[in-house]
């Protein structure tokens, strides 16, 4: 599904990401970890295609494509979406009419959507604006729920939303990339940046990776990681040289 | 209902250009009518039981030169405008009278056209009687052809007594090459309310007008709301003023302003002179191509227990939020178009939803040929 080689990423004259490698079959969940300031937002806002984020070397391939060179809106056609931590406010654009926009032909039933997470009572009121760190987060899961793309990228789903909310995005999120499904028949792939790791308890991980100073420093099983991450702290993860 | 109206003398396209100032001719949701074309009076009439829709010569002789009324809120002496208009042996306008407890569902429209005229000069009063609700769409518009451009003087005095409520929408679809000169001025009375909206997303040589409403009643609401866009070469000198006399009464000035390359000074001010008045002014401009927006919210107040405030920013669209917007997939255009839409929509309280479409339509042309 995803494919990133030796990838260099500058914003403004320094580069924040060094060589990193991954790669993301189709079906599965990564889990991406790492330090406050380690690269990691970077590297999704990298993968999406955000203009402030430029790439110096090497290449991202999505379902086999080269999509390095690509603008944002064309590589979320091509299927990747994003959660993002903190979405930016815009004043007087509603969220239902930003929602009937991306949209577009597809047919979303869009108040029964907004109902499954709670957010029917948003759609009048402009993105973000006044929204609590659960409103935010439920109103992005709403928006990856339209776009329904077939690589998330999903940013700190659980910061700032308490137990009863983590608990309707992780199964919200779950459903999206077809954790319900056989492992054999899920399409959907996913890269997820936490902190606590409770979103996990709906996600099935298949895979974690740890990032410390902008580089990937070692892969393996998720829930294994944390826990050592949890004991230990990131302390031994910025002395390792060595993956 | 009140029959079409016949002008057959309009060009589609200028039955077009009409019809974006939001005069529906097939009057289909209209009550009632008042077209104007140059100095010409076309059409003056309305269906409904208990509102008026006169020209401005019969309601003179109607009503015995409408003593109460006539030059009560704006003074003759103002400026060279009101002079002109005062000085006319032969004043245009519309008279509009609701008469006490009458409420239009379907707005009254009032067209003011101008083809040939060097100036068309318009004196109108609105009055809106005790417990009356009276709801008036003006649409004001200049021939596709218009070489040697023209001006447009109107007055325009509106009365809202106890209890009543007036909301006067006006979408201006001028050309570059025409100058608009309103002087506006409404009193408004006990628990009244007066609605004023003003849209013009076309071009315009000069408008200057500074409509004020004078809140002398017990809890007494005005809400002034206008948006606006600035093309190269348009000069809009705009404002609204809401001086707060009775006791509880309040006021809210919205203004949402772009310039594409032409200037919009956005002026505001309230005075707030009794205890227990409120107002709020706001000023939101976005600079799309190099041109001016000037702010100039000013809020005043004299007595302990008033309470005003104001916002004012001017920026440009933030590049944060069109990435956002792109990660959903749209492209850059569309995203910029979904903001700036966005950023115009501003939800009227207490108006019709008639009316609240037809300003959405307006904005929706411009939005269609790309802000």
């Amino acid at each position: 599904m995803l494919h990133i080689e030796d990838l260099h990423v500058k914003v403004g004259d320094k580069e924040v990401l060094h060589d990193i490698n991954l790669h993301i079959g189709e079906g599965e969940t990564h889990v991406l970890l790492g330090p406050n300031g380690s690269g990691k937002t970077t590297l999704l806002m990298t993968i999406m295609g955000f203009a402030n984020y430029s790439i110096t070397e090497g290449k991202i391939l999505f379902k086999g494509d080269d999509v390095t060179t690509m603008k944002a809106h064309e590589r979320a056609k091509r299927g990747i979406g994003m959660l993002f931590q903190r979405p930016p406010t815009i004043s007087g654009l509603k969220l239902g009419k930003m929602l009937t926009a991306i949209s577009r032909n597809k047919e979303n039933d869009i108040p029964e959507l907004a109902r499954s997470v709670h957010m029917d009572k948003f759609l009048e009121r402009d993105i973000n604006k006044g929204f609590s760190g659960g409103e935010i987060k439920r109103s992005e899961v709403l928006q990856l729920m339209i776009q329904n793309p077939d690589f998330m990228m999903l940013d700190e789903p659980e910061s700032g939303v308490d137990l009863e909310n983590i608990s309707l995005i992780g199964t919200a999120i779950g459903s999206l990339l077809e954790k319900d499904k056989h492992l054999i028949k899920r399409k959907k792939s996913g890269l997820v940046i936490t902190h606590t790791g409770y979103i996990l308890d709906y996600l099935d991980a298949d895979k974690g990776h740890v990032m410390c100073d902008g580089e990937i420093k070692c892969h393996g099983n998720p829930r294994e990681i944390l826990k050592d991450i949890k004991q230990r702290g990131y302390k031994e993860c910025l002395e390792c040289r060595h993956q | 209902m009140p029959s079409p109206v016949k002008v057959p003398e309009l060009s589609k396209a200028d039955q077009d250009r009409v019809a974006q100032a939001g005069i529906d001719l097939a009057m289909k949701n209209r009550c009632g009518s008042y077209l104007q074309m140059d100095q010409d009076i076309v059409q003056a009439e309305c269906s409904q039981q208990g509102i008026e829709v006169l020209s401005f010569k019969k309601a003179m002789e109607k009503y015995d030169g409408m003593k109460e009324y006539t030059w009560k809120a704006v003074s003759p002496d103002k400026d060279e405008i009101t002079q002109y208009v005062a000085a006319q042996k032969e004043p245009k306008g519309y008279v509009i009278i609701a008469h006490k407890g009458s409420n239009n569902i379907l707005p009254i429209q009032a067209c003011l056209y101008l083809g040939r005229e060097q100036i068309q000069h318009v004196h109108n009063i609105i009055v809106a009687e005790e417990g009356a609700e009276l709801h008036i769409i003006s649409g004001c518009t200049s021939g596709a052809h218009v070489g040697k451009g023209g001006a447009h003087y109107g007055i325009s005095e509106f009365f809202v007594k106890k209890d009543a409520k007036i909301s006067f929408t006006m979408i201006h679809n001028w050309s570059e090459n025409i100058e608009v000169y309103p002087r506006s001025a409404s009193i408004v009375d006990d628990n009244g309310v007066f609605l004023s909206n003003y849209v013009c997303m076309q071009p315009v040589k000069k408008i200057q007008m500074y409509p004020t409403a004078t809140l002398k009643g017990i809890n007494s609401v005005a809400r002034f709301s206008s948006v606006v866009i600035s093309t190269p070469g348009s000069y809009m000198d705009l404002g609204s003023r809401a001086i707060l006399e009775g006791m509880g009464a309040s006021a809210e000035l919205i203004t949402r302003a772009i310039t594409k390359g032409g200037t919009i000074i956005s002026r505001g001010h309230i005075n707030g002179k009794t205890a227990g008045t409120r107002g709020h002014l706001e000023c939101k401009g976005l600079i799309l191509n190099d041109g001016v927006i000037y702010a100039i919210p000013e809020i005043e107040g004299s007595v302990v227990g008033t309470e005003l405030s104001h916002e004012a920013a001017v920026g440009k669209l933030a590049r944060d939020e069109i990435e956002y917007l792109m990660s959903r997939g749209l492209d850059e255009d569309e995203a910029t178009a979904t903001i700036i839409r966005g950023f115009l929509d501003v939800k009227i309280a207490g108006l019709p939803e008639a009316l609240q479409r037809q300003i959405d339509a307006s904005i929706d042309v411009a939005e269609k040929a790309g802000f």
